[in-house]
């Protein structure tokens, strides 16, 4: 079989949505551990985003996270793109369809509507990097200069600004809830289709993906909420 | 002893042939009694309508003992009605009460084409089959018995797995009319035994590239296959497929 064979069938290209799909994955775990540290306050008294500030600079003045960013965009480019051209081949598989629809027995809505989820998480994502990737990478954040004398662009500054706009708060956290959706059918979802079969690890897959989809989405969502409710400034 | 008999409404899927756009037709049916099977209750009907001079619903049946894999309805919006792990020919009448109406359709996937009114098409399964879907052996003499040893949980699992009666309801049931639950469990079924280690490669290869040019859609993991496999195949062969599938495609085969 050749390599334009195995990816052009319905497997590999399950497999290449899942493959992006776990790189994701692994991005998301990166994203949210580095914002946590928007909360350092609790810690760190009178931090106010400075430790933050470094830790994004640091990560946009390194070689290896950026060459990892080419890759992230290609995956996020990829994982839309095979993903909605395969709801649509998968949508025109019925013909005509049935009187009575089957419901959602074996499954739930969710595992029957990542196209829809995923959807919304697009619309979330062009938001979210017109928001801060954008303006962090090409110029439009304010300088913040520390005691020690070195200036950072004042990332944490411009989330504080963003998050005062309430639609962008209510955006921002039905973008986590579909995100958690997507992930609790997503994460186990992949392992299967890469071939993970033994009933022992997929028992242990479904829990950490459950658990790992709601940590991430809750703590996601609680930056922009924490933000406008004023605990952080 | 008392009979409990109930009076029905059914509304069937009536096609003439391929070409033709087919609609619901409504019969009432009275007088079921509930040790009847739900195929008998079709028997009952269509007797009626041969002695009216109309046509009788076309559905597919054979061996009525749940093994064949032949029956195919899809009732009240569930491939072989609502009971779990079943096939329609041992779902029987006390299931439903008097009064009650009931939706019967076909199994609806573009890769099978109503052929008429309930029957469909389901052909392409013995394409897949005949694109691998067996062990090539050498005639002569007999084997011993148990002279290949085979260890228990994967004999288990194998078995499982050839429990599959090619139905179909899993590509009625799926929101993709993905055929991969079967497909998946006519592979696993040989390659989980020593037998179909020969030609595992090839075989899941070729089985999959068969189902795709039948026009199946991609599987997404939803479950509902599962749920309403009369045999109770478990969507873990999907998952061996895939490993299957991808390891033999990476290789130089």
């Amino acid at each position: 079989m050749k390599w334009s064979e195995l990816f052009t069938s319905s497997i590999g290209k399950k497999w290449v949505m899942a493959i992006s799909g776990l790189c994701l994955i692994g991005f998301l775990l990166v994203h949210v551990t580095l914002n946590t540290l928007i909360w350092a306050n609790i810690f760190v008294p009178e931090d106010n985003g400075e430790i933050f500030n470094r830790a994004a600079h640091w990560l946009g003045s390194n070689l290896i996270p950026r060459i990892l960013e080419v890759g992230l965009f290609l995956f996020f480019i990829i994982h839309i793109i095979q993903g909605y051209v395969l709801e649509l081949q998968n949508r025109s598989k019925r013909g005509k369809g049935y009187k009575v629809p089957m419901g959602s027995e074996g499954s739930n809505w969710y595992r029957k509507s990542m196209g829809l989820l995923g959807t919304l998480i697009f619309i979330f994502l062009v938001v979210h990097i017109s928001n801060f990737w954008i303006s962090s990478r090409f110029g439009g954040l304010k300088e913040i200069t520390y005691p020690d004398g070195e200036t950072f662009h004042n990332l944490y500054g411009e989330m504080i600004t963003v998050f005062q706009e309430l639609w962008i708060v209510i955006l921002y956290v039905l973008g986590c809830v579909s995100l958690a959706w997507h992930l609790i059918h997503g994460f186990q979802s992949a392992f299967r289709t890469i071939g993970v079969s033994n009933k022992k690890y997929l028992a242990l897959l479904n829990a950490t993906g459950i658990g790992f989809s709601l940590l991430v989405s809750i703590l996601f969502a609680a930056m922009p909420l924490s933000i406008y409710l004023g605990w952080v400034k | 002893m008392e009979q409990n008999t109930m009076n029905l409404t059914l509304k069937v899927w009536r096609q003439k042939n391929s070409g033709d756009p087919g609609g619901f037709a409504t019969y009432p049916v009275k007088n079921i009694s509930a040790e009847m099977s739900f195929l008998e209750m079709f028997d009952v009907l269509n007797e009626e309508l041969i002695r009216e001079g109309k046509d009788p619903i076309a559905f597919d049946h054979d061996c009525r003992e749940g093994i064949c894999g032949m029956c195919s309805m899809y009732i009240n919006g569930r491939p072989h009605g609502p009971w779990e792990k079943n096939t329609v020919c041992q779902l029987h009448m006390r299931a439903y009460k008097d009064g009650d109406t009931i939706v019967v359709e076909p199994w609806r996937a573009k890769s099978f084409p109503v052929l008429k009114d309930l029957v469909v098409d389901r052909g392409a399964f013995d394409r897949i089959i005949q694109a691998g879907g067996y062990i090539s052996v050498n005639t002569g003499s007999p084997v011993d018995a148990n002279a290949v040893p085979v260890e228990k949980e994967k004999a288990d699992a194998a078995f499982a797995a050839a429990a599959c009666i090619g139905c179909g309801a899993c590509v009625a049931a799926c929101k993709n009319s993905s055929a991969l639950l079967f497909v998946s469990a006519k592979v696993s079924h040989l390659a989980l035994l020593p037998q179909g280690a020969p030609e595992r490669r090839s075989r899941a290869l070729n089985m999959v590239a068969q189902m795709d040019k039948e026009g199946f859609g991609a599987c997404t993991n939803t479950g509902a296959c599962e749920a309403v496999c009369p045999k109770g195949i478990s969507i873990e062969n999907i998952a061996r497929l895939n490993r299957e599938f991808i390891g033999a495609g990476m290789s130089g085969e």
